[in-house]
């Protein structure tokens, strides 16, 4: 019984991975990619490793996907405000220049 | 059992690495990234396995005495306890650096970045 | 083409190596001689009644150590990358000039219940790991529910400024106190690391299992300002 849970569960991930390396939308890749996370995180329950699922859970699961997206939306602003009407104010503003040296 | 799940997290390991080396765009390498940290989590703690264990807890289900047939071996999950935690920050680190190179320079596809190709 | 070619005979060596550990390794074979020695001893020399807790904070407490000081270099070199003094203030004026382009209020239900959930959140971190050694949880955990408090209040009021000193005096303390510890054990108990100076208590309760509470108190405490600074440092409104 839980080897046909744990065979559902491995297609799931399988699945998942290969949505989240080949859709064309990053926001449906990156939540594919948590998705992955968690269905993990309950085969490390069914492995008997309870600590582990909590952590896998919160972390690969939450904050991951989280941090992917804070950073995909910051990416997409910065692409976007470069191409709106109000980007000639603040590009010649000088501050704006040490942004670009690393 | 065991065998299921160490084929499951050498296929996410597959998966994983083949993202990072064909995709082009940073972002989807970074996902990869991920994913073979995923895989290679999940054979740890599957090479812990003990057939019919439970948790290694010791409350009023399971006694101290005569436990070493009945318990998941402990070690490996302490081992992956920690090494998602720093995947968690190994990825965070990795998409700042991102984050800085499309500032830099406009766009994330890897065949822009042709400095350091000889 | 070659190149795919090239990546699939990787893939393939890799298997080749992964192949015979496969074979090897099969659930019925028990537990190895050191997983042996942590079970039938870890419970009388330790007094915890979580084993995996026994085994990360004082059998392989090193490699927690280890562990703490590589969240601590992502969480610094995150907060290098992304942060810098001037950009703070002149992201702010940027952002107010563009508050009419598709910026989105939160709802009051997201205010309402981040408001509500942010203190049960914290009891709850502060549960996890205050019980580390009893159930399964633990100092990682725990920060990590602690860190998706400060989450959720992020995502509720965007502009929220968070207190930095706080979080970096919390971190820094409980850091400094981590190694502190682990020196009280070299000098009172058998090693670096050993949580034996104090007593081990009575077995199951939540004051026993010598120093093991304290360590996990200070990893909690220490993840959680961490993961906090990395994602207020990522963090992006609109």
């Amino acid at each position: 019984m839980s080897q046909l849970m744990l065979v559902l569960f491995g297609l799931v991930m399988l699945v998942g991975a290969v949505a989240a390396l080949y859709l064309k939308d990053t926001v449906s890749a990156i939540l594919a990619a948590g998705s992955v996370s968690l269905v993990a995180s309950l085969v490390y329950l069914l492995l008997g490793a309870p600590d582990v699922a909590m952590t896998e859970a919160a972390i690969g699961s939450a904050l991951t996907t989280v941090v992917f997206l804070f950073s995909w939306s910051r990416i997409q602003h910065r692409s976007q405000s470069s191409k709106s009407p109000l980007a000639e104010k603040t590009d010649t503003n000088p501050e704006e220049q040490e942004d670009h040296q690393l | 059992m065991t065998q299921i799940v160490l084929a499951i997290g050498f296929l996410l390991v597959c998966m994983g690495f083949w993202g990072l080396m064909t995709r082009r765009e940073v972002f989807r390498m970074i996902i990869g990234f991920s994913l073979l940290d995923t895989g290679v989590h999940v054979i740890m703690v599957g090479i812990g396995y003990v057939r019919a264990g439970t948790a290694p807890i010791f409350d009023e289900a399971l006694a101290v005495a005569g436990a070493v047939g009945k318990v998941v071996d402990p070690v490996p999950s302490a081992l992956v306890l920690t090494a998602i935690v720093i995947g968690l920050a190994v990825t965070a680190l990795m998409l700042s650096f991102a984050i800085r190179l499309h500032a830099s320079r406009g766009s994330l596809a890897v065949d822009d970045m042709k400095e350091l190709k000889w | 083409m070659m190149k795919r070619l090239i990546i699939i005979l990787a893939l393939v060596a890799i298997a080749l190596g992964f192949f015979p550990l496969a074979m090897r390794i099969s659930g019925d074979s028990g537990l190895t001689a050191l997983a042996t020695h942590y079970v039938e001893a870890g419970a009388e020399e330790l007094g915890a009644a979580n084993l995996v807790t026994s085994v990360v904070v004082s059998y392989r407490g090193l490699d927690t150590l280890g562990e703490v000081m590589v969240l601590f270099t992502a969480t610094t070199g995150v907060t290098a990358l992304l942060v810098s003094g001037k950009s703070r203030s002149h992201k702010k004026e940027q952002e107010s000039e563009h508050d009419s382009v598709g910026r989105r209020e939160g709802s009051e239900l997201l205010a309402t219940g981040a408001a509500f959930l942010f203190p049960i959140l914290i009891l709850f971190g502060i549960y996890i790991f205050l019980n580390g050694h009893l159930t399964p949880g633990g100092g990682f955990q725990g920060g990590v529910v602690l860190a998706s408090a400060f989450l959720l209040l992020l995502f509720s009021d965007c502009r929220l400024e968070l207190n930095h000193a706080l979080l970096k005096r919390a971190e820094a303390i409980s850091g400094a106190a981590y190694v502190a510890v682990g020196l009280l054990g070299l000098w009172l108990a058998g090693g670096f690391l050993d949580p034996r100076f104090l007593p081990a208590g009575e077995f199951g309760q939540l004051f026993s299992a010598g120093a093991i509470p304290i360590i996990y108190i200070l990893i909690g405490i220490k993840v959680g300002s961490e993961l906090t600074g990395i994602v207020d440092a990522m963090r992006r409104c609109s």
